[in-house]
């Protein structure tokens, strides 16, 4: 600034003024912006609601070939205690054949890595737009897939909770789980 | 038209005087509602301006009301709407008002827009008007979509997941803007609870932006049938009493079809299952929106793609505030288009049959038959108005409003 060849006075020193605008902009965009954030970040989800992390589930009541649907972070969670079948079918199906290639094997493992094919727990939730598919009880339709239907948009999943036609992007979400014994499954 | 403004009026109530030489509300009444002149050929098709802004102030005014007797939480949000209808000395008719007051807000808004197009009203130098005018159907959606959530119906819960999961949607930071809007893991009590504050603070905002809708309208009046300027006194009468009669008279017919509702058939364009409260585990067999939404609805579905799905459907509204440089014919008023006179009926009964698509469940014909409507609509505003505007050969205008009036009138 001091190399400038306007006069001292100050008068049509452009570049002074100029940069002096930008920063005082700059500094009040700063401030906007620390004093948003606060306003933004309060719709964020509360200690409490966060604190709500997880649950525990006796599986032993479940039948082959059973599912149940249990309340976690206020959303469904299906457990479908599959058949040989099932299983079969799940592990059958090329990866080509998947929007969302996944392995059946890698639904089926628990967060201490030990796979149980019978086993497989999910949210219920589409990955299109949030509903709850149905064929988690009896006689509801499952889908061309053998799996779940989603009735909202029409999205079809397998036996290990894939897409594999509709609109929806992902397969079913799998939440975190570890199998505590057998039959007692701590969800979160 | 300025000059036909005269000279300021002179109060002889001296309150009045006094008040208006410091604040001149009353000069400003006089000058835009009184005096303001307006071109003496409106049909009934300008009503609609006037039923919608008392649709807005009924609105409000139920919703006060009804918001005195609600409670936002989940466990008591149902029952405190069932209260309202059943205890609360005239609380059946107060939501019953509020309640079909959106569907004829909206049938109201839908009428007006279609005058708008079709009289080409969005043309220069009515553009800024026109996008004001899409900002307030905007709001007007949102202010809609979190009210029916308000009585946590098994449909409030779950229009509120389908639609909030729309924005999942958006790449990479879709699913953290979700968790945002929910302010937790799934629609719960923190959602209730925002959404309650936000439809009570959105109707106010949709006063201030019918506000700058007027302010801009009064720039340079309003258009007519013949889509012409008014060239002078013999084409424009007074807004008062001329207009104010006019729209009194629109607003009691369309008051006593929106009675005809509220008072024979008041669930008739609800849904029955939003008279189950909402459960979070199981969601009703065939979600559908409120009708007003439905042509958007069938839109998101037409597309086989998630992400696609969701920007046809916004795109479908973005194009109307675009479409005043879309539209590239000079002639504002389809009565002197002879070719986009039938294209803008072709688009009328589109969008029903888009509507009658996202009604129905997305199996069987309606999935082909929603996506060429889509793609029709898109057609429609995207490619065949700017090509139209070049092509086509309008009708002889007539020389003046005046003119056009009472050539009719004697042939």
């Amino acid at each position: 600034m001091a190399s400038s060849s306007v006069p001292a006075d100050g008068h049509g020193d452009h570049t002074r003024r100029d940069f002096l605008m930008v920063a005082t902009g700059a500094l009040g965009a700063v401030g906007a912006a620390a004093v948003a954030w606060p306003f933004i970040n309060n719709l964020n989800p509360a200690a409490d609601t966060l604190a709500l992390a997880s649950v525990e589930v006796n599986v032993k009541p479940i039948e082959v070939g059973q599912a149940i649907t249990v309340s976690w972070r206020g959303k469904p969670v299906f457990i479908r205690h599959r058949t040989a079948k099932d299983i079969k079918e799940a592990e059958a199906v090329p990866m080509s054949e998947l929007p969302d290639p996944q392995t059946d094997n890698a639904r089926v493992t628990d967060t201490a890595k030990k796979v149980r094919p019978e086993w497989l727990i999910m949210i219920g939730v589409c990955t299109h737009l949030g509903c709850v598919p149905l064929g988690n009880k009896p006689g509801q339709d499952k889908g061309p897939y053998g799996g779940w239907y989603c009735p909202c948009h029409g999205s079809a999943y397998d036996t290990s909770g894939r897409i594999r036609k509709g609109p929806a992007p992902l397969n079913l979400a799998i939440p975190q789980y570890l199998f505590l014994s057998d039959s007692l499954v701590r969800i979160g | 038209m300025a000059s036909s403004h005269g000279t300021p009026p002179v109060f002889t109530n001296k309150i009045v005087a006094w008040i208006d030489y410091r604040l001149p509300i009353f000069s400003y009444i006089e000058k835009e509602y009184h005096t303001f002149p307006t071109p003496r050929n409106f049909n009934y098709f300008w009503n609609f301006g006037a039923i919608a802004t008392v649709m807005l102030v009924l609105m409000i005014a139920t919703g006060i009301v009804l918001a005195i007797n609600y409670t936002p939480y989940v466990t008591m949000a149902f029952d405190s709407v069932e209260r309202i209808d059943r205890d609360v000395p005239q609380g059946w008719l107060i939501r019953d008002l509020h309640m079909n007051g959106a569907s004829f807000f909206f049938i109201a808004v839908y009428i007006h827009i279609f005058r708008g197009m079709y009289y080409g009203s969005y043309k220069a130098p009515r553009e800024l008007l026109w996008i004001l005018g899409v900002v307030i159907f905007l709001l007007m959606m949102a202010t809609a979509f979190m009210g029916y959530v308000l009585p946590w119906g098994q449909m409030s819960f779950w229009g509120a997941t389908v639609i909030t999961s729309l924005f999942s949607a958006i790449p990479v930071v879709g699913d953290a803007v979700v968790t945002w809007l929910w302010g937790g893991f799934s629609v719960g009590n923190p959602t209730l609870n925002r959404f309650y504050a936000l439809h009570y603070l959105l109707p106010f905002i949709i006063v201030a932006v019918v506000a700058l809708h007027v302010v801009a309208l009064h720039v340079h009046g309003s258009n007519n049938p013949t889509g012409i300027d008014p060239k002078g006194p013999q084409d424009t009468v007074p807004f008062h009493p001329y207009y104010t009669m006019k729209d009194g008279f629109g607003v009691v017919v369309f008051l006593i079809v929106f009675s005809g509702f509220v008072f024979f058939a008041p669930d008739y364009l609800g849904h029955p299952d939003n008279y189950i409260p909402a459960d979070p585990l199981v969601t009703p067999a065939h979600i559908v929106p409120e009708w007003y939404f439905l042509p958007f609805y069938a839109i998101l579905r037409a597309v086989p793609d998630k992400l696609g799905g969701v920007i046809a459907m916004f795109g479908a509204i973005a194009v109307l505030f675009i479409l005043p440089w879309l539209d590239t014919s000079r002639v504002r008023s389809a009565t002197f288009r002879p070719i986009y006179k039938w294209f803008m009926m072709v688009l009328v009964v589109d969008v029903v049959v888009l509507g009658l698509c996202g009604a129905n469940p997305p199996a069987g014909f309606w999935i082909p038959l929603s996506q060429v409507a889509t793609l029709y609509y898109f057609f429609h505003f995207l490619i065949l108005l700017p090509i139209l505007g070049k092509i086509e050969r309008p009708l002889p205008l007539p020389p003046s409003i005046a003119d056009s009036v009472l050539k009719k009138k004697a042939g």
